[in-house]
C-alpha cells in the first residue's frame, strides 16, 4: 500500500516538473526565438507630440517719429509689451500667439530716412541702416501730418519687413501715453496680421491635423490652391505646339527663367529647393474642341470646359525620373492654325484678359494666339517669336499662387508696396514661412503619430533599428521645431521642421516595413499545433487529475474532521 | 480684344529678329528587306542629335527635341552611354542573314558611366529602377546575381577612349516578355509620337503579330565633324520587326506597306530633317518590282556588303503622288537566287541528363572559305549553375582550339554570376566548340520563380567579332550615309563589325514539392509527439502488478466451490 502510495506520488512530482519545465524554459524559448525584432519607439514623447501646443512668438519693434510722442512721454515709454492670445482649434491642438512688442523713439538717421520724399525711398534708407531678423517686424509710427503717405492711407507697408503707421487724427495732442498705446495696439496688430501670420492662415496651415469645418468655402479653396509643403519642388514649362506643320515656334525659356524665374526662386530657397527644366512638345492636343464663337469670329474655350483639358496633355508630360519632389507644371499651349484664335471664357461668359487658367496643386495653362504673326498671305511653316515677357508674367504670377505666396486683400487703409524686381517682399517670405513651418510641424506630427498607432496595432510588423532611428531624429527635430517657433527663431524653426518632415516620411515609407505585414494568425497555429497539441494535452490531463485528487483529499480530510 | 492685338503688334518686330538656329536635329529611316524566305524586315531607326553638353556638371534643362525623361536620366546617373533593348523572338541569322542591329531576346541593357562616379553599383540600381518605370519593363529585377562587367566585349561605342571597365554594367534578362506596353514609352520618345512621319507605322497590333520584334534605344555622344571639335548626343530608337511570310503574309510572295503595318503614309515628321525610306534591292533588282517605282538609288556598305537600296524621299511632295498617300509594293517575280550565307553564326544548347550536372556548348561557325577571325565570346551565366571551368574545352576541326585571352570570374553564390569571356581564333570554314560542364544548384524555396518547373533561362552568349570584308568598308565616320550603316563606328576598310547572340538556355533546376515545409513540420512534430508521449507516460504513471483475472473455467469453479464451502482456487 505504502509503495503504491510512493509511486503515485513520484507520478505527480513527474508530471508536475515537465508542466515547470514547459513553462520555465519551453514557453520563454518559444516566445524569444519567433518574436519579431522591435527596436525602441520614443512612444511617450510621440504621445506628447499627439497633443499639439504650438506658440508662435513674434517680435514686433515699434518705433516712435519725431512728433508722435511728446519728450515727457518719451521718457515714460515702456520698454516692452507682451501680449498672449490662446485659441483652442480641436482638442488635441491649440494655439498661443505671442506679440512681443518694443518701442523705441526714432534715431536721428531713421529720422533722416524718414523725411525722405515718398514712402518708398523711405522704406528702402531705413532698410539700408538696419536690418531686421527673420520674422521680426519694424512698425514706425509717424504723425499725422507726415507726408510720406497719400491722403486715404494710414498704413504703408515696404518691400522688406518694415511698415510706416501714421497716428490717426484723434491723437493729436494732449492724450496721456497709456491712451496712444490703447490706440496703437489694435493697429500695430492688423499690420502684424497682413505681414506675418494670420489666426486664418495658421489654420489652413493646420489642416493635415484638423478636419476643416466647412464654414467658408472661400478660404478652403484658397487653401487647397497652394501645393503642399515640400522640401523640394519641380518646374516644368512645356510649349506645346499641336501643329508644327504651320508654326515653327522659338521660346527663349533660358533667358526667360534667369530674369523672371530664377530671382523669386532664389528668394525663396530658403523655403524649398527648386529646379527648372522645360520641353517643347508636339502633335499634344487640349481634351476638349473648343467652340466656334461666330460674334467674335474666334475659338472659345468654357470655364465648364476647363478641368477636361489637362488630363491627355498630362500622359504627354512625363514625370520627373530623377527626383519625387512634386512637380509643378507650366504650359504654353499655341492653338493650331485651323483652331486660332483661341479665347479662354470665364463663368459668366467675360473674356479672361490673361487667356490663362490654372489648376490648383498641379499647375497653369496660358493659351498663346499667334495669329498676328500670320501676315497678309501666310506662308506655312510660320516662324514664331514668342514674347516672353509676356508669357512669363503671368506665369510668375500662377507660381506665386501654387506656391502659397498669398496676395490677400489688405484692409481698408493699408498701402502694399509693388514687389521688386525679386518678385517677393520680405514680409511675404515670412509669411510664407510661417504657414510652412506650422504646416511642416502638422504634417510630420500626424506622420510619425499614425505611423507609431499603426506599429502599435500590427504586431507582426518589424522594426528596424534604422527606422527606430528615423523617427527618434524625427521627433527630436520636431521638438526642436516646436521650441524656435516659440522662440520666435522662425529661420531654424523652419530649418528643423524640414528635417523633420524629412525623417518622419522616410521612416513612414520604408520598405522595411512592409515585409511581413501579413503572417497570419492562423497559419501559425496550423504549424503549431502538430507539435503543441500532442504535447499540452498530456501534460494538461495529469494536472487536472492532481487538482481534483487534491480537491478530493482534502473533502475527505474534511469529513474526517467533522 | 484690343489688348490682344495690343500685345501681338508688341510681338511684331520679333519675326523680323533672325530666328536662332536649332541646336538639335531630327532624321527618321525605314529599311526594307526582302527576306530570301518570302518573309519581310523592316528597320526603323530615329535619330535625334543634340549639341549639347551633359558631361561637365552644367545642368542641362531646357529641351527640345531630345526627350525631357531621358535626358534628365543622363544628366542625373552621369551615364556615358546607354544601350538598352527589348526583343521578343529570335534572330534566324542562317535564315534571315545578319540584322542591321543585333539584339538578344529578352532585355538587354549595358551601360558606361563617367569616371566622376563613385558608387557605380548604387547609380546602377537606381538607374535600372528608373528605366524600368520609364520603359514600363521589369528591369528592377536587374540586381548583382545578373550583372557583369564584361573586360573586352562591350567597347563604348560613342568617342571617348575609356576602356577601365569598372564603369561598365551588363545585364539581360532573357525572360522578359515585350509587349504593347513597351512599344507606347518607347514611341512617346519620339519628337512626333506616333501622330506623323514614319512612327504613324508603328501600330501594335501588327507589329506583335510577328515573328520578330526587336525596339531600343541608344544614347551616345557622337562627334559633329570630322575633327571632333563639338560633340554632340545621339539618341537612337530603333525597332526591327520581321513579318512571317505564312503568317502575315498570307504565303503569297508579295508585300505593302499597308499589308505589313496597316497603315500607309502620308507625310514626314515636320521636324525630321531628313524622312527617308530604303528597299534592299541588291539581291536581284529584276526579281521583284516595286510600285510606285523610283530612280533614287543610292549604295551603302553593310555588313560587309555593298548594297543598293531604292530610296523614297518624304520630305519631297511628289512621293506620295496624286493620291497623296505611299503604299509601297514589293512583289516577287521569281523565288530564285541564293542568300548570301553570314559569315559568323553561333548556336548554343544545354546537354547531359538528370538534374545534377549537365554541360553548356556553344558552336561557333565561320563560313569564310579562307580567312580565319578571331571572336571575342562571352558568357554570363547565373550562379544557380556551377560552372566546372577546369572542364572549359575549345576545340576545331577536332583539334584544341587554345583561347588566346581568358578572362573568367566565378560566381558567389547569390550575390554574382560567371563571368566567362575568351578570344578565340576560328579557322577558315570550320565549326569552334565550346563547351563547359556545370553542377545544378538547389535553391531556398523562397528563390523559386513562380513557375519553376518552366525551368530557368540564361541569357544569350554575345559573339562580337570583326570579320574580314569583302568590299572596302566607308571608315569616314561623319560622311552623310543612311542610318543603318553607320551604328557601329568603323576603323578600318578591310573588316566591320558583328555582335552575334546566341539562343538564350533554359535549364531545368531540381525544384521541390513547395508544401513539403509544412509536410517536414507534420511528420517531425509527430515524431516528436509519439517520443514525447510514451517518456511521458514512462515518467508520470506508476506502475502496479495487478492480478490477472481468472477465467471463466476458473470462475465457475470458484462459484461451485463456493456452495460447496471449500476455499476457492
Amino acid at each position: 500500500m505504502a509503495t503504491t502510495e510512493v509511486e503515485r506520488r513520484r507520478g505527480q512530482l513527474a508530471a508536475l516538473s515537465i508542466a515547470a519545465v514547459v513553462i520555465i524554459v519551453g514557453v520563454p524559448l518559444w516566445w524569444r526565438t519567433t518574436e519579431t525584432y522591435r527596436a525602441w519607439l520614443p512612444v511617450s514623447q510621440i504621445k506628447e507630440l499627439a497633443k499639439l501646443q504650438l506658440q508662435l512668438s513674434a517680435d514686433v519693434e515699434v518705433v516712435f517719429a519725431r512728433g508722435t510722442v511728446t519728450p515727457e512721454q518719451q521718457k515714460k515709454v515702456p520698454l516692452t509689451q507682451t501680449q498672449e492670445e490662446e485659441r483652442a482649434i480641436d482638442e488635441d491642438t491649440a494655439l498661443r500667439y505671442r506679440y512681443e512688442t518694443r518701442y523705441r523713439t526714432a534715431t536721428i538717421m531713421e529720422e533722416d530716412a524718414l523725411n525722405q520724399p515718398s514712402a518708398a525711398e523711405a522704406d528702402l534708407s531705413l532698410h539700408t541702416l538696419s536690418e531686421s531678423p527673420c520674422g521680426s517686424l519694424v512698425v514706425y509710427v509717424i504723425p499725422e501730418s507726415s507726408s510720406l503717405l497719400p491722403e486715404d492711407v494710414n498704413v504703408y507697408i515696404g518691400q522688406r519687413r518694415t511698415a510706416l503707421l501714421r497716428i490717426g487724427p484723434q491723437m493729436r495732442v494732449g492724450k496721456t501715453l497709456e491712451q496712444l498705446l490703447a490706440h496703437l495696439e489694435p493697429r500695430i496688430k492688423q499690420v502684424l496680421q497682413v505681414m506675418s501670420f494670420s489666426h486664418n492662415d495658421i489654420t489652413a496651415a493646420l489642416s493635415d491635423r484638423v478636419r476643416f469645418s466647412p464654414d467658408n468655402k472661400e478660404s478652403i479653396a484658397d487653401s487647397m490652391r497652394a501645393f503642399k509643403s515640400s522640401p523640394g519642388y519641380e518646374i516644368t514649362f512645356s510649349l506645346l505646339n499641336p501643329d508644327p506643320k504651320s508654326h515653327r515656334l522659338h521660346w527663349d525659356i533660358e533667358g526667360a527663367v534667369q530674369t523672371y524665374i530664377q530671382p523669386l526662386l532664389t528668394k525663396l530657397s530658403p523655403v524649398a529647393n527648386f529646379s527648372i527644366d522645360s520641353q517643347t512638345l508636339y502633335y499634344t492636343m487640349l481634351g476638349v474642341n473648343p467652340r466656334f464663337d461666330t460674334s467674335r469670329s474666334a475659338y472659345t474655350l468654357n470655364a465648364d470646359s476647363l478641368a477636361h483639358v489637362i488630363n491627355p496633355v498630362e500622359a504627354r508630360l512625363g514625370s520627373n525620373a530623377a527626383s519625387s519632389n512634386p512637380v509643378l507644371n507650366f504650359l504654353l499651349y499655341v492653338p493650331d492654325a485651323q483652331h486660332s484664335p483661341l479665347y479662354i471664357q470665364g463663368r459668366k461668359k467675360q473674356e479672361v484678359p490673361s487667356n490663362a487658367f490654372h489648376s490648383p496643386r498641379w499647375g497653369g495653362i496660358m493659351v498663346y494666339n499667334v495669329n498676328g504673326f500670320y501676315g497678309s498671305e501666310p506662308e506655312f511653316p510660320v516662324d514664331i517669336n514668342i514674347d516672353m515677357a509676356k508669357v512669363m508674367g503671368v506665369f510668375l504670377a500662377q507660381l506665386r499662387l501654387l506656391l502659397g505666396v498669398q496676395s490677400s486683400t489688405p484692409p481698408p487703409g493699408f498701402l502694399v508696396a509693388r514687389c521688386g524686381s525679386t518678385g517677393l517682399a520680405d514680409w511675404e517670405l515670412d509669411r510664407l514661412m510661417w504657414s510652412r513651418s506650422v504646416e511642416n510641424v502638422a504634417t510630420a506630427t500626424t506622420t510619425i503619430t499614425s505611423l507609431a498607432q499603426l506599429l502599435d496595432q500590427i504586431g507582426n510588423i518589424v522594426i528596424n533599428d534604422n527606422i527606430a532611428q528615423q523617427v527618434s531624429s524625427a521627433v527630436t527635430s520636431l521638438q526642436l521645431a516646436v521650441a524656435e517657433l516659440e522662440a520666435g527663431n522662425l529661420g531654424f524653426a523652419l530649418q528643423y521642421s524640414k528635417e523633420a518632415i524629412l525623417a518622419s516620411e522616410k521612416a513612414f515609407f520604408d520598405p522595411s516595413l512592409l515585409h511581413l505585414l501579413y503572417f497570419p494568425d492562423d497559419q501559425k497555429f496550423a504549424i503549431y499545433i502538430p507539435l503543441f497539441l500532442p504535447m499540452c494535452v498530456p501534460i494538461l490531463l495529469s494536472l487536472l487529475k492532481i487538482v481534483s485528487e487534491a480537491r478530493q483529499r482534502r473533502r475527505e480530510k474534511q469529513a474526517k474532521k467533522d | 480684344m484690343s489688348k490682344y492685338a495690343a500685345a501681338q503688334k508688341q510681338a511684331e518686330p520679333a519675326v523680323l529678329q533672325p530666328t536662332p538656329q536649332p541646336k538639335d536635329d531630327f532624321q527618321e529611316e525605314l529599311v526594307v528587306r526582302p527576306l530570301h524566305s518570302g518573309d519581310i524586315y523592316a528597320s526603323f531607326q530615329f535619330r535625334t542629335l543634340w549639341e549639347t553638353d551633359f558631361m561637365r556638371g552644367n545642368k542641362v534643362s531646357h529641351y527640345r527635341l531630345f526627350p525631357k525623361s531621358l535626358g534628365q536620366v543622363i544628366s542625373k546617373f552621369s551615364v556615358r552611354e546607354l544601350h538598352i533593348s527589348f526583343t521578343q523572338g529570335y534572330w534566324r541569322t542562317m535564315q534571315w542573314g545578319q540584322p542591321y542591329l543585333p539584339s538578344p531576346p529578352g532585355a538587354e541593357l549595358w551601360v558606361w558611366f563617367q569616371d566622376s562616379v563613385t558608387d557605380v553599383d548604387a547609380t546602377w540600381k537606381e538607374l535600372t529602377n528608373v528605366l524600368s518605370g520609364i520603359f514600363c519593363a521589369s528591369l528592377n529585377f536587374i540586381d548583382s546575381t545578373n550583372t557583369v562587367q564584361p573586360s573586352a566585349s562591350f567597347k563604348p561605342l560613342g568617342i571617348g577612349n575609356v576602356t577601365d571597365h569598372r564603369f561598365l554594367r551588363y545585364a539581360t534578362l532573357p525572360r522578359e516578355i515585350v509587349c504593347t506596353e513597351n512599344l507606347t514609352p518607347w514611341k512617346k520618345l519620339l519628337p512626333c509620337g506616333s501622330k506623323a512621319g514614319l512612327a504613324v507605322l508603328l501600330k501594335s497590333e501588327k507589329l506583335f503579330h510577328s515573328s520578330f520584334h526587336s525596339q531600343a534605344v541608344h544614347i551616345r555622344p557622337v562627334c559633329q565633324d570630322w575633327q571632333c571639335k563639338t560633340t554632340s548626343w545621339e539618341l537612337r530608337q530603333t525597332l526591327n520587326v520581321v513579318f512571317d511570310l505564312h503568317n502575315s503574309g498570307q504565303g503569297k510572295r508579295e508585300w505593302s506597306l499597308f499589308k505589313m503595318f496597316s497603315r500607309t503614309l502620308t507625310e514626314a515628321c515636320p521636324l525630321a530633317s531628313s524622312s527617308k525610306i530604303y528597299i534592299d534591292i541588291t539581291d536581284n533588282p529584276e526579281q521583284f518590282e516595286l510600285s510606285p517605282a523610283t530612280s533614287l538609288l543610292s549604295q551603302a556598305m553593310v555588313l560587309g556588303d555593298r548594297r543598293t537600296f531604292s530610296v523614297y524621299d518624304l520630305t519631297q511632295q511628289d512621293t506620295f503622288g496624286s493620291v497623296r498617300s505611299l503604299n509601297l509594293l514589293i512583289r516577287w517575280k521569281s523565288t530564285e537566287g541564293d542568300m548570301l550565307r553570314p559569315l559568323l553564326h553561333a548556336e548554343r544548347y544545354v546537354a547531359g541528363y538528370g538534374l545534377q550536372t549537365g554541360e553548356i556548348h556553344t558552336l561557333m561557325y565561320n563560313h569564310h572559305p579562307y580567312r580565319s577571325f578571331p571572336v571575342l565570346l562571352l558568357d554570363s551565366v547565373p550562379w544557380y549553375l556551377r560552372l566546372y571551368i577546369h572542364t572549359l574545352t575549345v576545340t576545331s576541326k577536332g583539334k584544341d582550339n587554345k583561347p588566346s585571352y581568358i578572362h573568367y570570374q566565378p560566381s558567389k553564390d547569390r550575390v554574382r554570376p560567371h563571368l566567362l569571356e575568351m578570344l578565340v581564333q576560328l579557322p577558315p570554314n570550320s565549326v569552334t566548340e565550346v563547351t563547359v560542364q556545370f553542377e545544378r544548384a538547389l535553391l531556398k524555396w523562397t528563390e523559386y520563380t513562380p513557375d519553376p518547373n518552366h525551368g530557368f533561362y540564361v541569357g544569350s552568349s554575345v559573339i562580337s567579332s570583326l570579320v574580314p570584308s569583302t568590299v572596302a568598308m566607308d571608315t569616314n565616320s561623319t560622311r552623310e550615309r543612311p542610318l543603318f550603316s553607320s551604328f557601329f563606328p568603323c576603323k578600318e576598310e578591310s573588316s566591320y563589325f558583328v555582335r552575334v547572340y546566341t539562343e538564350p538556355l533554359l535549364v531545368n533546376l531540381p525544384t521541390p514539392d513547395f508544401s513539403m515545409p509544412y509536410n517536414v513540420i507534420c511528420l517531425t512534430c509527430t515524431v516528436v509527439a509519439v517520443g514525447y508521449g510514451s517518456l511521458y507516460n514512462l515518467l508520470t504513471r506508476s506502475f502496479q502488478i495487478e492480478e490477472p483475472s481468472p477465467g471463466l473455467a476458473k470462475r465457475i469453479a470458484n462459484v461451485i466451490r463456493k456452495m460447496r464451502g471449500v476455499p476457492p482456487l
